[in-house]
């Protein structure tokens, strides 16, 4: 992968310091309740206007090919960009840093509750929501693949591997998404 | 400190996460077959209350990585499992951001971009299905389960609304003695 030269500037002209992207990534921690796809946006483009839509969808999109959590990456590329490695550290430290308290925190409040039956009734519950919440993640990103009945074989194929054959992760994506990608590029070529 | 536990937490995460596409929440049927089935480090249901408490917490879908190294290895455990999720595809994303000018220009990411999501949406419905069975054993958390997904799919709301109602619910009929 080219990792040479300098990161490319975004359209913004004043300087974003390191400490405004620790203090600003401690916000999309700390109020990203339920998933922080909502707070960064918030932060990154509407309150502190680093970036604007368009270049933040464009962050996105890339940070959707390169593997791991979107937001994370999203983090790193937009810190990388105004104040190099460093700034990436700091970023990333500064999206972490209040979840993982708040974590410590909930999970030692729990640890010392999970005798009661109100807790664990709360913590099945909230396991179960969060299963439904991934449903409707997969039936958002359904939508679009729904079109071609190829590309929904691939994504029923890649849910049965996975899912009820329960096939490592690295053997099954190694093999799906070099299939995906041929399939791609044969169906442009027709 | 057992340094064999850190280097196999070390392992499964970084290798894990850097064949997730699409988010972190692919990882989890793999996280899941890892930490129970293969090393034993806990049972389904410690898996299960993991996954509710990071859930809850405000945060990227990391704190579920972090959470497991912390009940594996301590402190020092959940370090190894938030670095080795985060630092290898942090690293990656670095440099395509950089070569994002010449990615955009190049034929392949364009081509990438249109074969991954069938990809994504089928690993996220495998994401749910395998937690499914790993945290829901009654049919209360089938129709909570359920209620949920629907709820997000139509109001599109923040998801820590349909999941406070389905935490009262759940509570509530508990107490009503079901």
């Amino acid at each position: 992968m080219q990792t040479a030269g300098v990161p490319t500037p975004f359209s913004r002209t004043t300087p974003v310091t390191k400490w405004d992207l620790f203090s600003g990534f401690v916000m999309v921690g700390m109020f990203g309740v339920g998933g922080i796809a909502a707070s960064s946006y918030y932060v990154v483009v509407e309150k502190r206007k680093w970036l604007t839509a368009e270049e933040y969808a464009s962050v996105i999109a890339l940070s959707q090919v390169v593997p791991g959590a979107n937001l994370i990456n999203m983090t790193t590329i937009v810190s990388d960009r105004y104040q190099g490695i460093a700034g990436a550290v700091i970023g990333l430290s500064g999206l972490m840093l209040m979840p993982v308290l708040i974590l410590i925190g909930l999970t030692a409040i729990y640890d010392q509750y999970a005798h009661l039956p109100d807790v664990r009734a709360a913590t099945a519950a909230a396991a179960a929501g969060a299963v439904g919440l991934m449903f409707g993640t997969a039936y958002k990103l359904l939508q679009p693949v729904m079109h071609s009945p190829i590309a929904l074989g691939m994504a029923l194929v890649t849910f049965a591997l996975i899912g009820f054959l329960q096939t490592p992760l690295f053997g099954t994506v190694a093999v799906v998404a070099p299939i995906a990608v041929l399939i791609t590029i044969w169906s442009k070529r027709r | 400190m057992n340094v064999s536990v850190l280097f196999a937490l070390a392992s499964t995460f970084a290798t894990t996460a850097i064949v997730s596409v699409g988010g972190l929440a692919s990882m989890f049927p793999e996280i899941h077959r890892q930490a129970v089935n293969v090393h034993g480090w806990m049972t389904d249901g410690e898996f299960a209350a993991a996954f509710a408490l990071a859930q809850m917490a405000p945060g990227p879908n990391v704190l579920l990585m972090s959470l497991i190294g912390w009940r594996v290895a301590g402190g020092a455990g959940m370090l190894v499992a938030t670095l080795a999720t985060v630092l290898p595809t942090s690293a990656m994303a670095l440099a395509a951001g950089r070569a994002e000018q010449a990615l955009s220009r190049a034929s392949y990411y364009a081509i990438l971009r249109q074969s991954l999501p069938p990809v994504v949406v089928g690993l996220i419905l495998a994401s749910a299905l395998v937690t499914g069975r790993a945290a829901i054993d009654d049919w209360l958390g089938v129709a909570l389960a359920a209620g949920v997904g629907i709820y997000i799919s139509v109001l599109r709301t923040n998801p820590l609304v349909p999941l406070c109602i389905a935490i009262a619910i759940g509570v509530t009929v508990r107490r009503m003695g079901f």
